[in-house]
């Protein structure tokens, strides 16, 4: 070689590397490891590293002698201050900067190097770094000292370790741990005597080992070098030079060893970059990944599908069930291909294991995928990059969660929840089936009983019925609000069809059932389950025949006054059904006792019990109203015939179903209670049907024996008692007729004005409860709203 | 025993002989009660049979249960086979997938 001058400081640097290089302490050779690390350490391109390398005459000599070493460095000098690599340039070049190596061992240099040239970012990071923990390290970054024999041995376990240890500390902390472990030779990468942050070490050792024993093509010389450079990563800005350098000496030493293949260089350049504070991905490790992405799948934004994902991360040499793993964490949303962030992530992944660090059980934040945005910010630095990184994920998994914007942003788990959510659209048609539950599943979960009605019942709530159902998942608590939500949806609907009410009570109760049932088990479906009752309940209460009571008792409305009141209070309700939550005034038209009968016949079990507790229910609550109902229909039922006892039990359903829904939303488990006043209530309403034209005299004694019963359950009565007192009025106001099934044509008649000036009054009674009850549903759903953004999420 | 529920679930399968389509169909419900246990079957669309023992002491166990925890295993089972590197065969070793099955199971005990 030709004849190097160097002046004192270049002499005494290059001393130090060299020594921090000769790790056989040999005085003579530099262990091709601990350069090639170095090398990469400069951050240089890997063609200049070879270049340089091939100048000095290491290839040539196959080792790095003093001479050529030193050479080496001059060159790097030289490279990194822009000069043409030239032998010439060697003595050529006046007042060369000494060289600068970015890396835990680089780190030593690169104090050195700002000792020596004022580089004062490592110098600075060095000494936060350094000063800590005396004990650890033994070496001092601030120190000139160059503990690089021992530093760069240990970085060697240290890099294993680092990864692991810099997720764990803070990296300002790492490096000394690395100094630490530097300490504690060891001959080769197997001996950690890791203390501290041994623990990790450890398993970096082993892994170490293990990876560098399985790795043919690394064992020889790059678990060092990535090693010391891991170690630098702990430090940030200086330790992801580091990295970044450590795959350009990777790639020498691949070169040198003319190991290998690309894949292997790309491979120890991944390790040396994989960890990264600690699963930040450099630029020129993202760039890398870029790259080796448009190798497969040109298109930046289209994926990577898994068979050609499968043979290109199988070249790693990492065992199928690490690379299983792998995919786990890197396949976001589990679609069997890589997106491009995806895949960054797995070959991050891919470059840690190799470089021994243990894969994560769950995926680190700054490798979460949409990290999209970064890729503009790749050329920031490494630090704004990766903090974008982190930052992405926050925002990726809304959007990868439409479902759950809200809810989605903190949680990588959320993307997945969002995509359980997803899932359970899928499922919840299936699960509609569910809803056939039993009565028993019912009570059995009054929450999730109550949260489900609701949901089903309000079409324009719908959406904040799913949102209740998503914070219920993540909160029980929301739950019995969401009940009560729910609840007094159904019990609004319910009023709103005179006829149907009771179906639709029933159908929300027994969707809210059977959601229920699937809610325990799981929460997610339950919610689709109830989306998808809604959707049933929304359509028509003819509709849905699967769980719910049969078809709307439309048909069982053969008054044609009732159908009157059913269009009107269809659309009050439709109005209220966003608020209807718990509707204290209103009470749903109990009597629909006439109604119910109808509909209450041709319901299955549960909904009966269903039915029957709404219609109770609603009953209960006002149980002045229900009085008056019930006088109403004792009124009616004298002079009555079949359609205006229809009317009237329309009517009172109405109001009635507005009061349950109060009802319901306070206490589903009244149902339990109601049972038995389900009881009468279905006596009762057999009992009207049957009686037709018989006066309600039959129909709304027990009805009113149920309210009283009711009263207990029904806590919300308070505006009730305002509308009870008008019905009672407009019920005073109507002559009590005795129930005579053969009046005369007059009396009929006239009860039937009767009926039908009631039937007016409780309309107008049922629209007002009805508003009432829309406003408070939807100051309540506000409430939960706010409620469960401020819940932490339990999934599943 | 096991493998008896297996040959229940054969015989459904054969006894059925319109193609699954209604995920509920997949679920074949209380395949044979025995005296200590229950054994529930659920077949896939790809005839992956997904067979539960379940003590019969844990009388909670409802039917609806029962089933969301299968759509529960379907998914988890679809999410393991998403990855590349799983063989279809080989024993599952999904550390997702195993951790949603215990905590499946711990949640019914």
């Amino acid at each position: 070689m030709e004849g190097l001058t160097l002046s004192d400081a270049e002499q005494k640097y290059y001393s130090d590397l060299f020594s921090y290089c000769d790790i056989e302490s040999t005085k003579k050779v530099a262990a091709n490891g601990r350069v090639l690390e170095l090398f990469r350490a400069a951050q240089l391109p890997n063609d200049v590293v070879l270049q340089i390398m091939e100048l000095c005459g290491a290839t040539r000599l196959g080792y790095f002698g003093r001479s050529q070493f030193y050479i080496a460095l001059k060159l790097v000098a030289v490279a990194q201050s822009g000069f043409p690599l030239r032998v010439e340039s060697i003595n050529t070049v006046k007042d060369l900067p000494l060289p600068r190596f970015v890396a835990s061992k680089n780190e030593q240099e690169s104090r050195h190097a700002a000792s020596y040239s004022s580089d004062s970012e490592n110098q600075g990071s060095y000494s936060g770094v350094i000063p800590p923990p005396p004990g650890r390290g033994q070496v001092k970054k601030g120190s000139v000292s160059h503990d690089t024999v021992q530093p760069r041995t240990s970085a060697d376990q240290q890099e294993p370790a680092s990864p692991v240890v810099s997720p764990q500390q803070s990296p300002p902390t790492s490096p000394h741990t690395w100094r630490k472990h530097s300490r504690h030779p060891s001959g080769g990468n197997s001996e950690r005597p890791l203390a501290g942050p041994g623990p990790f070490w450890s398993p970096f050792g082993e892994a170490q080992s293990g990876s560098s024993a399985g790795d043919a093509v690394w064992s020889g010389h790059s678990p060092p070098p990535p090693q010391e450079t891991w170690v630098s990563f702990a430090d940030t800005p200086p330790t992801s030079t580091l990295l970044t350098m450590h795959p350009a000496s990777v790639q020498d030493q691949t070169t040198v060893r003319t190991v290998a293949s690309a894949t292997t260089a790309n491979e120890i350049r991944r390790q040396s970059s994989s960890y990264d504070d600690p699963w930040k991905i450099t630029d020129e490790q993202r760039q890398y990944y870029v790259n080796q992405f448009k190798t497969i799948q040109p298109d930046l934004n289209g994926f990577i599908p898994g068979s050609a994902a499968k043979e290109f991360f199988t070249k790693s040499k990492l065992p199928i069930l690490e690379l299983s793993h792998i995919w786990e964490l890197s396949d976001f949303d589990k679609d069997g291909a890589l997106t491009l962030d995806e895949f960054c992530a797995a070959f991050h992944l891919v470059v840690a294991r190799k470089n021994g660090y243990d894969l994560p059980e769950k995926l680190p934040e700054s490798l979460m995928p949409k990290l999209i945005d970064l890729e503009d910010s790749a050329d920031v630095g490494d630090q704004p990059g990766e903090v974008g990184y982190s930052g992405s994920p926050a925002e990726a998994p809304p959007s990868k969660s439409p479902s759950m914007p809200s809810l989605n942003q903190t949680w990588p788990e959320l993307n997945q929840s969002s995509e359980q959510w997803e899932t359970f659209s899928e499922r919840s048609s299936s699960s509609q089936t569910l809803t056939q539950f039993d009565s028993n599943i019912a009570p059995a979960d009054p929450d999730t009983a109550i949260v489900h009605p609701v949901p089903i019942r309000m079409t324009p709530s719908k959406i904040h019925m799913q949102e209740m159902e998503l914070k219920r998942t993540g909160s029980d608590h929301t739950n019995p609000t969401s009940p009560l939500l729910v609840k007094p949806s159904d019990l609004s609907e319910e009023s709103k069809i005179n006829s149907s009410v009771k179906f639709a009570s029933g159908n929300t109760v027994a969707d809210g059932y059977s959601s229920s049932d699937s809610f325990t088990s799981d929460p997610e479906q339950i919610g689709n389950n109830v989306t998808h009752q809604r959707s049933h309940s929304g359509t028509s209460p003819d509709n849905t025949a699967p769980p719910p009571p049969p078809p709307r008792p439309q048909p069982s409305h053969s008054r044609s006054s009732s159908l009157d009141m059913n269009r009107t209070f269809a659309v009050t309700t439709g109005q209220q059904q966003a608020g209807v939550v718990a509707h204290p005034p209103a009470v749903p038209p109990r009597p629909q006792p006439s109604q119910a009968p109808g509909p209450v016949v041709h319901r299955p079990v549960d909904a009966d019990g269903l039915i029957t507790h709404t219609s109770t229910s609603p009953q209960q609550i006002p149980e002045q109203p229900n009085f008056a109902d019930f006088s109403q229909f004792e009124v009616f039922a004298a002079s009555n015939v079949n359609e205006e006892q229809d009317d009237e039990a329309e009517k009172h359903p109405d109001i009635l179903p507005v009061e349950k829904a109060s009802d319901s939303a306070s206490s589903l488990r009244v149902a339990k209670t109601d049972s038995k006043i389900e009881e009468k209530t279905a006596a009762s309403v057999p009992a009207n049907v049957s009686k037709g034209t018989t006066p309600l005299a039959p129909p709304p004694k027990p009805v009113r024996r149920r309210l009283k019963s009711e009263d207990e359950l029904r806590p919300e009565v308070d505006e009730h008692t305002q509308k009870t007192g008008v019905l009672a009025a407009v019920l005073a106001s109507q002559p009590s007729i005795p129930r005579s099934v053969g009046k005369d044509k007059k009396a009929i008649q006239a009860s039937i004005r009767r009926n039908k000036e009631t039937n007016t009054v409780l309309a107008r009674l049922n629209s007002e409860l009805q508003q009432q009850l829309k406003d408070v549903l939807e100051e309540r759903i506000s409430l939960e709203v706010q409620l469960e953004q401020l819940r932490p999420f339990s999934h599943l | 025993m096991v493998h008896t529920s297996l040959d229940v679930v054969d015989e459904k399968i054969s006894a059925m002989g319109k193609a699954l389509v209604d995920q509920r169909e997949l679920y074949l419900g209380l395949l044979y009660p025995t005296e200590d246990y229950k054994v529930y079957g659920y077949v896939t669309n790809s005839k992956v049979k997904f067979v539960m023992v379940v003590d019969s002491s844990n009388t909670a166990l409802r039917d609806n249960e029962i089933r969301s925890m299968f759509r529960k295993l379907h998914n988890s089972y679809t999410d393991v086979m998403c990855n590349p590197f799983y063989n279809p065969g080989d024993r599952i070793q999904s550390r997702a997938f195993d951790s949603m099955v215990t905590s499946m199971m711990i949640q019914v005990c």
